[in-house]
């Protein structure tokens, strides 16, 4: 089972942003979050394994300071 | 012409017993003849175990209401006799097409396994499902089997006297007192025995209401099941179009929380919604109207001394997946052969607590799955929403989304993993689906089918192996049932007995369930098994 990477791993880490930000560009609020809710699903599948979506939500859950 | 469901099929009849001097004692009583407490009684007493089924009604299930029937349960009513009149008479189905908005997003083929006697599932309307068991109860009765069905006959009061229950029953001509050594209460969701009792049962409400009807039509739709997620006809919502036998329809249409429920259910108000899903011009009578809600929840224990919980009254889930009816019947399936032994001396009391344990975990399973598919098609959050909308989105281009679209998880068999009753696997290489404590799955031998072969007894299956004809333990008698691979030209026996191993020995219990498992006949360990499955170590 492969860890969750937290290290630096994108090579064009601009390109990547631009890529996510150019996605969204000129989309209501509503279809930017239809979007990124259909990105994670793709992401989800393409990862294939729960243990590491588990290790990402946790990630993700705990990077920012609770709201 | 009257329905089925309007005729008294049980009326009542003095018993003898409300003229007895002092209370008469029966072996089981049951309370509740609906499809689980009707199963109970039959596979009572063709065993030979007296049953008296008490109901406050005498006519079967009123509406359609469960109509889809898995194939385990079918399999149960095998061994009860009466699961021929059941497939016979169901519609079968294995197609499904899934709509978003005004869209079809994907249709699915259910691909049941070959191999199998009976469909994955028929849709029956419940009081199809009733009438065959009272029939099959009936025919027990007249070839001289000790049950009886005693209609409107309403239980007042329950008295835990220890090694008995005291019950006192209202009837037409007046009240009478009726002792049980053991009682199983049947009597669904709502079950007055539970309440008597002072018994909890705690879970999750969901705040939903769907409009069931059921409609008789001549419509070319094909046996299909269809569900709708946010459709034209019913913004928001869901909807779900399913056959049934004689031409009836069912329809399901969520109404959401905020409702007001007897306008909603006046057929003004009906017909027009169903004209806006059906289409102006199909002629349609309606047979059945209904709003239910739901909840997702079950008693802490379904065992309390002498009074034993079975179907709806023990556990409740949303009806998204079938699981209320067929889980209810591997309730008594469980139970039976389990009390059958403890009334008989040939296990201990304590045999039914694992009754306990096992149907807990299955109820807890199908909360789970029910409870997962009533969130997908009734989100509680925005964020919910806009996931489960995402997936259908992306279901209509993308295979890898199809499996997450939760339309309801149709109801399988639970394996009982971790049950006091099994023994550790030891046949190396054995498949994972027939582990101990699953459900043995069918296959076909010869003319016939495995499952028929197996049940009501403890029974020893070799494959390619040697072992006795029988063997005698603690008063336990193991037939052995010998079989070979090549006994199945199609592979399956040996795919789902051998797996990789070259010859098996099964232990399995009287409900078809794995208890243990090797690759040779060991005589000490099988006698070990058989006294572990009986509660006896």
């Amino acid at each position: 089972m492969a860890d969750l990477i937290l290290k630096p791993n994108l090579a064009q880490a601009d390109d990547v942003y631009a890529d996510l930000l150019a996605a969204h560009e000129g989309l209501s609020k509503e279809d930017s979050d239809a979007l990124n809710a259909r990105l994670i699903l793709i992401l989800a599948n393409h990862i294939g394994d729960r243990a590491v979506l588990r290790a990402a939500l946790d990630a993700a859950r705990t990077a920012a300071p609770a709201g | 012409m009257n329905k089925i469901f309007e005729i008294p099929l049980y009326p009542y009849t003095r018993s003898p017993d409300q003229d007895a001097q002092t209370p008469a004692r029966r072996k089981v009583v049951i309370v509740g003849a609906g499809p689980i407490g009707l199963a109970a009684a039959i596979d009572l007493a063709q065993q030979g175990i007296e049953a008296i089924v008490l109901d406050d009604n005498d006519k079967v299930s009123f509406g359609s209401r469960a109509i889809c029937f898995a194939k385990r349960p079918l399999e149960i009513l095998d061994r009860l006799g009466c699961g021929q009149e059941m497939v016979d008479k169901g519609v079968v189905w294995n197609l499904g097409k899934v709509f978003f908005g005004d869209r079809k997003v994907y249709e699915f083929n259910l691909l049941p396994e070959e191999g199998h006697q009976r469909p994955a599932f028929i849709n029956l309307q419940q009081y199809y499902f009733e009438e065959y068991l009272v029939n099959r109860a009936r025919a027990l009765e007249s070839e001289g089997a000790p049950i009886e069905l005693r209609g409107q006959n309403k239980v007042l009061k329950v008295t835990d006297r220890g090694d008995h229950t005291e019950l006192l029953i209202d009837t037409p001509e007046g009240q009478y007192t009726l002792e049980a050594d053991w009682l199983i209460a049947c009597d669904g969701a709502g079950s007055p025995i539970r309440a008597m009792m002072g018994l909890d049962f705690v879970g999750r409400v969901f705040e939903d209401n769907f409009l069931i009807a059921d409609v008789i039509m001549d419509a070319d739709f094909p046996t299909e099941r269809w569900f709708w997620f946010d459709p034209p006809f019913n913004k928001g919502q869901s909807a779900l179009l399913h056959k049934q036998p004689d031409g009836v329809w069912r329809i399901d249409l969520q109404l959401g929380w905020d409702i007001d429920k007897e306008e909603e259910k006046k057929p003004e108000n009906v017909i027009p919604r169903l004209k806006a899903m059906l289409g102006e011009d199909v002629k349609f009578d309606l047979e059945w109207v209904s709003i239910y809600t739901f909840q997702c929840r079950r008693m802490e224990k379904f065992r309390h001394n002498r009074v034993i919980f079975a179907g709806d009254s023990a556990h409740q889930v949303s009806p998204f997946g079938a699981r209320g009816a067929n889980s209810g019947l591997q309730d008594t399936d469980n139970l039976v052969w389990k009390l059958k032994m403890v009334i008989d001396g040939t296990a201990p009391d304590s045999l039914l607590d694992s009754y306990d344990a096992e149907r807990v975990h299955g109820a807890d399973e199908n909360i789970l799955n029910s409870s997962r598919s009533t969130d997908f098609i009734t989100p509680k959050s925005e964020t919910s929403r806009i996931f489960r909308d995402a997936v259908l989105d992306l279901s209509e281009k993308y295979e890898f989304a199809r499996p997450l679209v939760n339309s309801g998880r149709l109801s399988v068999p639970c394996t009982y993993d971790g049950s006091p009753l099994n023994t550790p696997d030891a046949l190396p290489g054995g498949p994972a689906r027939t582990r101990p404590g699953a459900p043995c799955p069918d296959a076909p031998l010869g003319n016939g089918f495995l499952l028929g072969d197996l049940g009501d007894r403890f029974t020893l299956l070799t494959i390619d192996a040697e072992a006795p004809d029988t063997l005698d333990e603690s008063g336990i008698t193991v037939i052995r049932l010998a079989l070979s691979g090549a006994d199945d030209a199609t592979g399956a026996l040996a795919a789902r007995y051998l797996g990789d191993a070259k010859s098996a020995v099964y232990l399995i219990r009287p409900d078809q369930h794995v208890a243990a498992r090797w690759d040779s006949f060991d005589e000490t360990a099988t006698r070990a098994a058989i006294r572990r499955a009986t509660g006896q170590e």
